[in-house]
C-alpha cells in the first residue's frame, strides 16, 4: 500500500497532449539511449582500469603508444556523425513548431505582469485560461505588456518567449480533453511562479457552447472595426477619403513594397508596426502623413484593430 | 639563451625559508608573490562561496514544499540572483584560475613570478572591492532579476539595487582582464629553457585557452552593463521597446559573453584533470596534442554559439539551426578529452587517492553533463526544457560536478606544496565520495523536474513536482556536509598535518622539484625542461 503511494508520486514524464508530444519524446528517448549506451562504455572502461590496473596489481603494462591517429581520428569524427544526426531530428522538429499551420484558429494572448489574458476572435475572454477545441490547430498570437515573459505548454512541449513590442506566435493541436497546465517559463518578477493557468481543452461541442456561455462581448474584428472608425483611421484608409492612403484590403498576407525598395510581408507584426511606428516602414508610393498611435491604443484595442484589419483579407478564412 | 642563463646564475637566490615565512599582515595585503596573491584570492573565494551556499540551502530548504513556505517570493528571488552572481562572478570564474593558476603558472613554467606581479596583485584588490560592492548591493536590500539581468525587467521594472550588482561584477571583471593578460604574458614570455609549446603542461594550455576568453570576453560585459545602467538610470532607449530599444540586444550581448564564461567555468578544471589522470596513473595523457589542440578549440567555438540560448526567444528558424549545429561542434572536442582521459588509465599504474578519485569523479559528472547538453542543443527539445529544471541541472553537472569538482582535486593535489603538509587521506576520500553522491542526488532529480515541465526561477510550484524536490533538497544537505569537511579537515592540516616533503606524489613537474612550502623566489636555480614534462619511467 504505502509502496504503491510512493511509486504513484513519481512521474517519469508529462502529459501527452499534442501531436507534437511524441515525437519530441521520441527523439529525447532516442539521445537517451545513444548518450546513455556512451557513458555507460565509459564508466565500465574506467572502472575496469581503476581495478586493473591499480598500483600493486601484477598486469601487463607494456606500454601503449602515447598518441594514435587513427584512434583520435575515429573518436572526433564517429561522434560528429552521430551529432550530424541528432542535429537534423532537433531542427526538423523545430522547423515543424515554428511553421504555422494554415487554417489554423487564431487566439490572441496578452501576458502581463502576473496573469495572462486571452481574447478569442468570436470576442469571449478570459483570464489565465485558454479554451480550445480538440483536434484543431490553435495559433497563439501572444505580447506582452510589460517585460519579457514565455507561454510554456509541458504537456504540447512548446513554449515561446512572450516579448513587450512586438508579436511572437506559436502553435499546437491538441489530442485529447482535459486541462493541462500553463506555465510562465522566463523570469518575470516578484510572481513569476504564480502565472500559472490552464489549457481546457473540449470537444468541439463543448467549446462552441462555451464560446457562448456568458457575458459575450462583439467579435474581435467588429470590436476593431468600430476602433476603425472612432480613431479615424477609417478618415484616410477609405475609398472615398479626402487624402491618399492605402486600402487596407487584402492587405494581411500580401507583399508590401516599401519606399526604402524593401518588400515584406504584411504578417501582424507589420500592422502593428504601422499602426505605431508608422515612420518605420513607409509603403511606397505613399506620403508619411500617418499618426502614431503609440500612446492611444492598448495592447487589446491593437489586437481588435489587428483582426479587423486581417478580416478585410479574402485569401484567408479568418 | 646564453645570455639568458648568464642572468639566472647571477640572480641564484638562496634564501632560506619559504613564501609564508613572513606573517605581518602587511607582508600579504602588499605581496605580489604569485602564491600569496593564490591563497589571499583563495580565502576571498570561499568567503563568496559560502554566503552563496547559504543562499543555495535556503532556496532548496523553501522548495520542499510546494507553497515554498519558508520566505517569501521576493525574498527567494533576491536568493536565488545572489546565488548566482557570487558562484559565477565571486567563485566559479576566479576558482582555478585566479587560486590554483596564480600559485602554479610560474612554478610549473620555472619563473620567479608572473610577468606583471603588481598588476596581479591589483587584480585581486579589484576583485575584492567588485566583491564588497555587490555585497553592499545585497545589505541595502538584494537584487531580484536573476544572474542573467534580462531586459527590460532589469532595465525599468525591477525595484531592486540593479545597477550596484552591476558595478560590482563590472569592477570584477577588469580583475579577470588583468589575470588573463597576466597569464598570456607569463605562458608566451617566461618559460623555462627547454619549455617549447609542446612540452607545456596541459594546465597551462588549459589556462592559455581560458585567458584568452577572459581577455576577449569579459570587455563584452562591460559594456554590456554600462548600457543597462544607462537605460535604468537615465532612461535612454537600448533594450526597452517602450522607449525604442530591443530587449533581444541585452540577451545578444549577454551570452555572447556569458556562453564563453561558461568555459572559462570548465576549461581549467579539465586542465587540473589531465594532471591529476596522469601523476596518479604514471603516465603521459593519451593523445596530449589532441589533448591541447581541444582546449584552443573549445575556447574559439564557445564563441560562436551564443545563440543557443535564445531558441525561444523569437529568433528566426535559420540562426536557430545555425546556432544549433555549431552546438553540437563544440562538444566534439569535449568528447575528445574524455575519451582521451580514459586511455590514459589503460595499463597505467593506478592509485586511488583523494584527488584521483575527484579526476574519475570530474570524468563522469563532467561526461554526463555534456551528454545532456547534446539534448538541449537539439532544437525540437530545448523548445520543452529551455528555462526549465533541465537546464538547472545541466549546468551544474557542469558547473559543480565538473568545476567545483576539479578546483577540490586540484587543491588536494597541491595542497602539500601550498602548504608544506599533508592532509588526512581517510577523510579526504570520505568526504569526495560524500560529494558525489550528494551532488548526484541534488541535481538528478532536477533533469526529470525539468522534462515534467518545472519552470526555473519558481518561489513555489504545483504538487505534482514535489517528490522530486524533496530528493533534491535531502541530496543539498549530504553535498554540504561533503563541502564542510574538507574546510575543517584542510585547516586541521596546516598545523597537525604530516610534512609533505617537495615531492609527496613522486609525480612530475617543476613545482615538485621544489620545496613545500616553495622558497619565495621558487627556484634556488631555474630548472631547465630537457624531456616531455610527463616522461614517467616505464612500469616494470
Ligand atoms: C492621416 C491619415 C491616416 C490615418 C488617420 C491613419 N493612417 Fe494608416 N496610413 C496612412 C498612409 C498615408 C499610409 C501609407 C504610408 C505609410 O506606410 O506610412 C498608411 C499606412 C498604413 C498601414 C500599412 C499599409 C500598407 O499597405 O503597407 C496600415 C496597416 C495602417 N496604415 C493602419 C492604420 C490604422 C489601423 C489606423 C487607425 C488607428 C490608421 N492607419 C490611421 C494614413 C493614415
Ligand atoms: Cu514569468
Ligand atoms: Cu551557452
Amino acid at each position: 500500500m504505502v509502496g504503491a503511494y510512493i511509486i504513484a508520486q513519481f512521474q517519469f514524464g508529462p502529459d501527452q497532449a499534442s501531436s507534437l508530444a511524441g515525437q519530441v519524446d521520441a527523439l529525447f528517448l532516442t539521445l537517451l539511449a545513444i548518450t546513455g549506451t556512451i557513458l555507460a562504455l565509459v564508466a565500465v572502461t574506467i572502472l575496469y582500469c581503476l581495478a586493473r590496473y591499480r598500483r600493486n596489481a601484477q598486469v601487463d603494462r607494456t606500454p601503449i603508444p602515447d598518441s594514435s591517429l587513427p584512434l583520435e581520428t575515429a573518436w572526433t569524427v564517429i561522434p560528429m556523425f552521430i551529432f550530424l544526426g541528432m542535429f537534423g531530428w532537433g531542427a526538423t522538429l523545430y522547423f515543424k513548431k515554428n511553421q504555422s499551420p494554415s487554417n489554423a484558429t487564431e487566439i490572441y494572448v496578452i501576458g502581463k505582469q502576473w496573469m495572462w489574458k486571452v481574447q478569442h476572435l468570436q470576442g469571449k475572454r478570459e483570464i489565465n485560461e485558454l479554451h480550445v477545441p480538440v483536434g484543431r490547430t490553435i495559433r497563439l498570437i501572444m505580447t506582452s505588456q510589460d517585460v519579457i515573459h514565455d507561454f510554456f505548454l509541458p504537456a504540447f512541449r512548446v513554449k515561446q518567449d512572450v516579448l513587450p513590442g512586438t508579436y511572437t506566435t506559436q502553435w499546437f493541436a491538441g489530442t485529447k480533453t482535459g486541462s493541462f497546465p500553463i506555465f510562465c517559463a522566463q523570469y518575470c518578477g516578484t510572481y513569476h511562479a504564480n502565472m500559472i493557468g490552464q489549457v481546457i481543452v473540449q470537444t468541439p461541442q463543448d467549446y462552441e457552447e462555451w464560446l457562448s456561455s456568458g457575458t459575450t462581448e462583439p467579435a474581435m474584428a467588429l470590436s476593431g472595426a468600430n476602433l476603425f472608425r472612432s480613431l479615424g483611421c477609417s478618415g484616410c484608409h477609405a475609398v472615398n477619403a479626402s487624402v491618399r492612403a492605402p486600402l487596407l484590403n487584402n492587405l494581411y498576407g500580401s507583399p508590401v513594397p516599401l519606399q526604402n525598395g524593401q518588400v515584406v510581408t504584411a504578417d501582424e507584426r507589420y500592422i502593428r508596426d504601422s499602426i505605431l511606428q508608422p515612420e518605420l516602414q513607409i509603403a511606397a508610393g505613399y506620403d508619411p502623413i500617418m499618426p502614431s498611435f503609440k500612446d492611444r491604443v492598448s495592447e487589446e484595442e491593437l489586437t481588435q484593430l489587428i483582426s479587423y484589419i486581417k478580416s478585410l483579407s479574402k485569401s484567408t478564412d479568418r | 639563451m646564453i645570455n639568458g642563463l648568464e642572468v639566472i646564475e647571477v640572480e641564484n637566490i638562496t634564501r632560506r625559508g619559504s613564501y609564508l615565512t613572513d606573517t605581518g599582515l602587511g607582508s600579504w595585503l602588499f605581496t605580489t608573490d604569485h602564491k600569496r596573491i593564490g591563497l589571499l584570492y583563495l580565502f576571498t573565494i570561499i568567503f563568496f562561496f559560502s554566503i552563496a551556499a547559504v543562499a543555495a540551502a535556503a532556496m532548496r530548504l523553501n522548495l520542499l514544499t510546494p507553497r515554498g513556505d519558508l520566505v517569501q517570493a521576493e525574498t527567494y528571488n533576491k536568493l536565488f540572483t545572489l546565488h548566482g552572481v557570487l558562484m559565477v562572478w565571486f567563485f566559479l570564474i576566479p576558482s582555478i584560475p585566479s587560486v590554483l593558476g596564480n600559485f602554479l603558472v610560474p612554478l610549473m613554467i620555472g619563473a620567479r613570478d608572473l610577468a606583471f606581479p603588481k598588476l596581479n596583485l591589483l587584480s585581486w584588490y579589484l576583485f575584492v572591492i567588485g566583491g564588497l560592492v555587490a555585497l553592499y548591493a545585497l545589505l541595502v536590500g538584494g537584487v531580484d532579476t536573476g544572474w542573467t539581468f534580462y531586459t527590460p525587467y532589469s532595465s525599468t521594472y525591477s525595484n531592486t539595487h540593479v545597477v550596484i550588482m552591476a558595478l560590482g561584477i563590472f569592477i570584477s571583471g577588469f580583475s579577470s582582464i588583468l589575470t588573463g593578460l597576466n597569464f598570456i604574458a607569463t605562458i608566451h614570455k617566461m618559460r623555462a629553457p627547454g619549455i617549447t609549446w609542446f612540452r607545456l603542461r596541459l594546465f597551462l594550455w588549459s589556462l592559455y585557452a581560458t585567458s584568452v576568453i577572459l581577455v576577449l570576453a569579459t570587455p563584452v560585459l562591460a559594456i554590456l552593463l554600462c548600457l543597462l545602467a544607462v537605460e535604468r538610470v537615465f532612461g535612454v532607449g537600448v533594450f526597452n521597446p517602450a522607449l525604442g530599444g530591443d530587449p533581444l540586444l541585452f540577451q545578444h550581448l549577454f551570452w555572447f559573453y556569458s556562453h564563453p564564461a561558461v568555459y572559462i567555468m570548465v576549461l581549467p578544471g579539465m586542465g587540473v584533470v589531465s594532471e591529476l589522470v596522469s601523476a596518479f596513473s604514471r603516465k603521459r595523457v593519451f593523445g596530449y596534442k589532441f589533448v591541447a589542440f581541444a582546449s584552443m578549440a573549445i575556447a574559439l567555438l564557445g564563441f560562436l554559439v551564443w545563440g543557443h540560448h535564445m531558441f525561444v526567444a523569437g529568433q528566426s528558424v535559420y540562426s536557430a539551426a545555425t546556432f544549433s549545429i555549431l552546438s553540437y561542434l563544440v562538444a566534439v572536442p569535449s568528447a575528445i578529452k574524455v575519451f582521451n582521459w580514459t586511455t590514459t588509465l589503460y595499463r597505467g599504474s593506478i592509485r586511488l587517492d583523494t584527488p584521483m578519485l575527484y579526476a574519475v569523479g570530474f570524468i563522469g559528472l563532467f561526461a554526463a553533463g555534456g551528454m545532456t547538453g547534446l539534448f538541449l542543443a537539439a532544437l525540437g527539445i530545448d523548445v520543452h526544457v529551455h528555462d526549465t529544471y533541465f537546464v538547472i541541472a545541466h549546468f551544474h553537472y557542469i558547473m559543480v560536478g565538473g568545476m567545483v569538482t576539479a578546483f577540490m582535486g586540484g587543491l588536494h593535489f597541491w595542497w602539500p606544496k601550498i602548504t608544506g603538509r599533508l592532509y588526512p587521506e581517510f577523510f579526504g576520500k570520505l568526504a569526495a565520495i560524500i560529494m558525489f553522491i550528494g551532488f548526484n542526488l541534488t541535481f538528478f532529480p532536477q533533469f526529470l523536474l525539468g522534462y515534467l515541465g518545472m519552470p526555473r526561477r519558481y518561489h513555489a510550484y504545483p504538487d505534482q513536482f514535489q517528490v522530486y524536490n524533496v530528493l533534491s533538497t535531502a541530496g543539498a544537505s549530504i553535498l554540504g556536509v561533503g563541502y564542510l569537511m574538507p574546510l575543517i579537515y584542510l585547516i586541521w592540516s596546516v598545523k597537525y598535518g604530516k610534512k609533505a616533503g617537495p615531492n609527496p606524489w613522486d609525480a612530475k613537474g617543476f613545482e615538485w622539484e621544489t620545496d613545500s612550502p616553495p622558497p619565495t623566489h621558487n627556484f634556488e636555480v631555474i630548472p631547465v625542461q630537457i624531456e616531455d614534462p610527463y616522461n614517467y619511467p616505464p612500469i616494470s
